[in-house]
């Protein structure tokens, strides 16, 4: 009786396991081809902007104050309903402004331009072609967009570990430390406020996009910022990268950032 | 066997219900957090991780550390450590389930825990770390249990338990070795980007381990009729001293690397530590203590005269513990992320609430051990009568 009950728990317990490690070798049954793949159709609108690689080109020549840029970063608040916190410790910043010793450290030195070392910078996600974030994400809440680049999160499937932000070179993630929505003022309805505990960051307005609207941070730009596909010749953006002499942020940790600064 | 974790004097209930006391209280901080969230700890948007991860970190060295009981013992069949094989285990055990209540504290939707099983993520360290640290715990478990019941029937243990056994050796080292990955392989960490951090983890565990394994002897000595004895006492002070020595040797060729190469965002984090940066200097004082205590640690525990002063030996013990962890626990999670790759200077200092909640982690973490070690002692109290 003793033994039978005991060799019952063993097959449970066994069989638990067995249970457990199935998403586990399902995941790398797809890898290696041996599933077929589920086929996934993303509709896309009619009038959705497309391309293989979003990427930006800021034009800093451009800005001379804040004046310039805090439009810009006002647009981008305002529809993603980013909360306004007193402790600069909880901050959630999508697109901001840092000095060029900030944006650029490794750049920096003593004897700057002084026009440069007195700009405000424009910084936020760079969309990384080889993004760091995502290699650490454990539950692929935050994934690079196989038919744009864009790297998106998940809100819903973020755990809040951080790993991403400790992942990120470029201090683009905010984590929700509190409940973000008593501190958004005025909330736009056509896009998810946030819960305590995820981590969030720039979307290349990844919802303008897909209904043929330029990112809202562009539009605001006065055209400071320009915005288009990196792998096609003919965009708006190769055509700055192949007329300028542009730099990016941390480009020798080989992230690929997808942010480029005409400066 | 479980029943013998029910026959206890009183001041076996008292401590039991002391623990518990603690574990509520600070359960009802955990709650205020869930409510909350991670706001009312010290931790920001510049250093995300803090107390709980650090904490978390030491405890994976601690239970990698049970693994020089077992090596010795399984691997080299060194008969003296059979009577503290199971010590071993077990504390691996309680260090183990601290990990995991660490993790589970410091994730922001601990609801969502199950994503990581649920959309598995191989190229994320924390996946692979999640498969460790439970396989760790498993083996322990099932190892532990059926070895301790054999010795209480008299009989050898199972021979399906020797594969598990070996198996368990080198999955004591991957733990902490995935530990140290999920820090070292980021880019623009210039604190951790070094490929001795998993080495630096696994010594300063190899001599914290059995560190506090000496100081649960001679506690188990004093209060129970079972004498894990002198010679395995002894022998794990020989460890412990090689172990702290390497610690310590592990970070000064870092030292050197950093200094000498002089590269800003290697050396700046060490700055920080040490000296202070920007102004900046919180750590300061308990890094120069984590170096102090280590060094006595090592003069102490490598002088046979003083190592084989029991008293003398506990002190040192008592000294690496507080030296490691303090190196472990304080500088090297907060070190990493000061200054942040913007180059901000923000420190951390964990709060009231983030303290008490670790302190329950902790109470957890002493109760499992506690009726665990209750069992082992229980159990070789009546072989030994």
């Amino acid at each position: 009786m003793e033994s039978s009950r005991r060799r019952f728990l063993q097959l449970a317990g066994i069989s638990a396991l067995g249970l457990t490690t199935k998403p586990v070798l399902n995941a790398f049954a797809v890898e290696h081809g041996s599933e077929a793949p589920s086929e996934i159709v993303i509709k896309k609108g009619a009038k959705a902007l497309k391309a293989k690689q979003w990427a930006m080109v800021i034009d800093t020549r451009e800005i001379h104050s804040t004046e310039d840029i805090e439009p810009i970063i006002e647009a981008c608040n305002k529809i993603h309903n980013i909360p306004k916190f007193e402790n600069k410790n909880h901050e959630i910043k999508w697109i901001w402004e840092e000095e060029y010793k900030h944006a650029f450290p490794e750049k920096a030195t003593d004897y700057l331009n002084e026009e440069i070392e007195h700009k405000p910078f424009l910084v936020l996600c760079n969309h990384c072609e080889n993004p760091a974030c995502v290699r650490a994400c454990p539950t692929k809440a935050t994934f690079k967009r196989e038919s744009d680049g864009i790297v998106i999160m998940d809100f819903h499937r973020c755990i809040g570990c951080r790993f991403c932000m400790a992942a990120c070179p470029f201090g683009a993630r905010s984590f929700n430390f509190r409940d973000p929505r008593p501190f958004i003022e005025e909330t736009n309805k056509e896009f998810p406020t946030r819960t305590k505990g995820v981590v969030e960051k720039c979307n290349f307005c990844a919802e303008r996009l897909a209904v043929g609207e330029m990112p809202a941070c562009v539009e605001a730009s006065n055209g400071i910022l320009s915005f288009g596909d990196l792998y096609d010749p003919e965009s708006e953006v190769r055509e700055l990268l192949r007329t300028n002499y542009t730099i990016r942020r941390k480009q020798n940790l080989g992230t690929a950032p997808a942010v480029y600064y005409i400066v | 066997m479980l029943e013998l974790a029910f026959k206890g004097g009183k001041s076996y209930w008292g401590w039991i219900g002391a623990l518990l006391l603690v574990i509520g209280g600070a359960f009802g901080l955990y709650l205020t957090q869930i409510k909350l969230g991670l706001g009312i700890t010290g931790m920001s948007r510049d250093v995300s991780w803090g107390f709980y991860i650090a904490n978390f970190t030491y405890l994976v060295g601690v239970a990698a550390g049970g693994v020089m009981v077992v090596l010795p013992y399984y691997l080299h069949d060194y008969k003296a450590f059979g009577k503290v094989t199971i010590l071993g285990e077990f504390l691996a055990i309680a260090s183990i389930v601290m990990c995991l209540l660490f993790i589970i504290v410091d994730l922001g939707q601990p609801m969502r825990l199950f994503n990581v099983p649920l959309y598995p993520t191989p190229n994320s360290v924390l996946f692979w770390d999640m498969i460790v640290l439970n396989g760790y715990l498993f083996l322990n478990i099932v190892i532990g249990w059926n070895v301790l019941e054999a010795e209480r029937n008299g009989i050898h243990y199972q021979m399906w338990l020797k594969p598990l056994i070996y198996v368990s050796i080198p999955w004591a080292v991957s733990i902490h070795t995935v530990t140290a990955y999920l820090y070292c392989g980021l880019p623009g960490r210039g604190f951790w980007l070094t490929a001795i951090l998993a080495p630096r983890f696994l010594s300063s565990a190899f001599a914290a381990g059995p560190a506090l394994l000496i100081l649960l002897c001679l506690f188990i000595r004093r209060v129970t009729n079972f004498d894990p004895g002198r010679e395995q006492i002894q022998s794990l002070a020989k460890i412990v001293a090689y172990a702290i020595t390497i610690n310590v040797f592990f970070f000064l060729c870092e030292v050197f690397v950093v200094f000498y190469s002089q590269i800003p965002e290697h050396m700046d984090h060490l700055k920080y530590l040490f000296v202070g940066f920007h102004g900046k200097g919180a750590l300061v004082p308990w890094m120069w203590s984590s170096m102090i205590l280590m060094a006595v640690g090592i003069l102490l525990l490598v002088n046979p005269i003083t190592r084989k002063h029991e008293g003398v030996l506990a002190f040192g013990c008592v000294v690496i513990i507080i030296g490691t962890w303090i190196d472990k626990g304080l500088g090297m999670i907060s070190g990493g992320f000061v200054p942040n790759p913007m180059h901000h200077v923000t420190e951390y200092i964990p709060t009231g609430p983030e303290i008490g909640i670790t302190i329950g982690v902790y109470a957890v973490g002493a109760l499992v051990l506690t009726i665990l070690y209750k069992l082992a002692v229980s159990v070789k109290e009546e072989v030994q009568a």
